[in-house]
């Protein structure tokens, strides 16, 4: 696809998001922003996964990070929602690095088993530290005052402040993706060893994806727990850090724009399997499967190799 | 105090033989195959369902339904490792794993739609349902059964393994693939078996859990797949000696945080599995290169 086909696709859909904001009516506009939010979770963690090649189980802990982190702030200290959302976000980071500095030692299935030790870790102690974090009930009655006096209480006001951060985490990861860091990331997921020889310290990169994923996951966790008005335990548990890999994985691995679809798939799948049945992971499972067994690079993985064979097959069609 | 501290002993004992029951099949399988299976903890949850239907089809004869039931889940792992694990284990980890997760969401949903989403009360098991008197204080009889039998099934995996020329076998392919292939092992058969057997004992895990655990419900697999992971890795990936030392520490650990540390229970055993990891990634019998 030629570079102004792109931009034309991404302005049509910038349109159609804000279209939806002004007219759509509240069960669309929820839709929405759960897979606005979704889809900020998936790049954030498409960036590690996809880009260095790193599997964490504990995402979910760096969303729960960042959901406690604005509760906690917004019941106990101010309801500003811009400083809860950058306490959430700068929270969500500092677990991150903690949780990393330890977790980039290792890479592989030993990565993937740290994470998940530290993520249940931190999901044992929002379970257990009752009074501070509501264990299994959560953090409830998040207000949502005013933000810089524009009022955003209805959903069709807060609307615009999740797109407004949706449209910020893509602006940024795409920058990220392009950039230096970006390329040295692809390196390592490519050969750790070449990049290493070439003088890059791989596990200060590894560290530094991982913190600016868990950032992106932080805000995710903010800004539902504003959405939601709580804050849910079960969001820390390591089997919710799979939700951001099966997006990634639905919509393709390799590519930008994989998570994107990949969330507007799973939202939109979920919603129509759960009209027809109560058993909507079992489908999800049998639709992974599929994936998984045949459609390995994902829908727009798919999409990319066929427009890539239709274009070989048009002499000089390449651009 | 001493009577307490053999009775949290006691009880953290059978707790680390039961996840060994479950962490043994995970740990084979890893072993041979290199595939970490999600989809164990289904196995266990299937082979207790199994077990709990036959029971009540059966007379109530536990043992009948303990040799049956986990029979039917070996088929249910035949067809997963023989129509779809058997076409990923040359692609990336993330898609392994995946592959897996995928069939524990669907037989997750499947045991919902058979057994429905609440607790089924299990029965207790004649001759086992009553207490032992153990230092003036009563023990679940069956709890006891269980602390024997973990070491049993140890001693048979070892036998097995060591001892027999299917045992040497399976040593041969689970250390070197091709040359094993190259020697005329017929590699892909070997695995399935492996799978199946891994399988069976996860299901046999699972039957023996339906007096132990007293309810059953469709997330109980999930909830015992995470300590049996723990007890693999803290044990080194792919060793049985290892998952059956990890498992007893685990158990104890567990059983002494509960009584004297509860609110960080669950706390101790991720922060041992990240200390291990951290500081001998192989485990305490892995071999030596982190692979």
């Amino acid at each position: 696809m030629s570079r102004a086909g792109v931009y034309l696709i991404y302005g049509l859909a910038a349109l159609a998001l804000v279209a939806i904001g002004l007219f759509a009516g509240r069960f669309v506009l929820y839709l929405t922003m759960r897979v606005m939010l979704l889809a900020i979770f998936a790049l954030g963690y498409n960036l590690l996964l996809g880009r260095t090649g790193l599997l964490s189980f504990g995402h979910g802990a760096l969303y729960a990070a960042g959901a406690y982190g604005l509760g906690l702030f917004n019941l106990h200290v101010s309801h500003d929602p811009l400083l809860g959302l950058l306490v959430g976000v700068a929270f969500a980071a500092l677990i991150a690095l903690i949780i990393g500095f330890f977790c980039v030692r290792q890479t592989e299935i030993y990565f993937a088993m740290l994470t998940l030790a530290f993520g249940m870790m931190f999901f044992s102690l929002i379970w257990n530290l009752r009074e501070v974090t509501g264990g299994d009930d959560g953090l409830i009655g998040i207000s949502r005052a005013p933000l810089l006096g524009l009022p955003i209480g209805r959903d069709y006001q807060f609307y615009f402040l999740v797109l407004a951060c949706f449209a910020l985490a893509v602006w940024v990861i795409h920058r990220i993706r392009g950039s230096a860091f970006g390329l040295v990331l692809a390196g390592i997921r490519e050969n750790h060893q070449r990049t290493s020889f070439a003088g890059i310290p791989v596990k200060n990169y590894r560290l530094a994806a991982f913190v600016v994923s868990g950032a992106f996951a932080g805000l995710a966790g903010s800004l539902a727990t504003l959405l939601e008005s709580n804050a849910n335990p079960f969001s820390a548990h390591w089997s919710h850090s799979a939700e951001p890999v099966l997006v990634s994985l639905m919509g393709g691995l390799q590519t930008f724009s994989g998570p994107l679809v990949g969330s507007v798939i799973f939202v939109v799948l979920r919603e129509v399997i759960e009209r027809f049945t109560e058993n909507w992971m079992l489908w999800f499972g049998v639709i992974l499967l599929a994936i998984i067994m045949g459609l390995r690079g994902g829908v727009m993985g798919g999409l990319e190799k066929r427009l890539g064979r239709a274009r070989a097959a048009r002499p000089g069609g390449a651009s | 105090m001493l009577e307490s501290f053999v009775h949290v002993c006691l009880a953290g004992l059978s707790k680390g033989m039961f996840i060994w029951l479950v962490a043994s099949g995970l740990t084979l399988i890893f072993g041979v195959l290199g595939v970490l299976n999600f989809a164990h903890g289904s196995f266990y949850m299937l082979g207790a369902y199994f077990c709990f239907s036959l029971l009540s089809h059966l007379g109530h004869n536990f043992w009948l339904g303990l040799i049956l039931g986990p029979l039917f889940v070996c088929l249910v792992g035949y067809v997963v490792e023989r129509y779809f694990l058997r076409y990923v284990y040359h692609i990336d980890l993330p898609y392994q794993l995946l592959l897996t997760f995928a069939f524990v969401l669907i037989f997750d949903d499947l045991v919902k739609v058979v057994w429905g989403a609440g607790s089924i009360g299990s029965p207790s098991v004649a001759g086992l349902s009553g207490s032992v008197r153990i230092l003036g204080r009563l023990f679940p009889s069956y709890s006891l059964f269980i602390i024997l039998v973990g070491p049993l099934v140890a001693l048979g995996l070892w036998g097995l393994l060591e001892k027999t020329w299917a045992g040497r076998i399976i040593r041969a392919a689970s250390s070197d693939r091709e040359m094993a292939s190259a020697l005329g092992v017929r590699v892909p058969a070997l695995f399935t078996a492996v799978f199946v057997f891994g399988t069976w004992l996860g299901a046999v895990g699972g039957g023996l859990a339906v007096p132990y655990v007293g309810l059953l419900t469709p997330g109980m697999g999930e909830s015992i797949i995470i300590d049996a992971f723990v007890v693999a890795v803290i044990g080194g990936l792919g060793s049985l000696k290892g998952a059956f030392l990890g498992a007893l520490i685990i158990g104890l650990l567990s059983s002494f945080g509960t009584r004297f540390l509860p609110t960080f229970d669950m706390f101790l055993t991720f922060i041992l599995m990240a200390i291990v990891l951290l500081w001998r990634p192989q485990g305490f019998f892995g071999e030596e290169a982190a692979r």
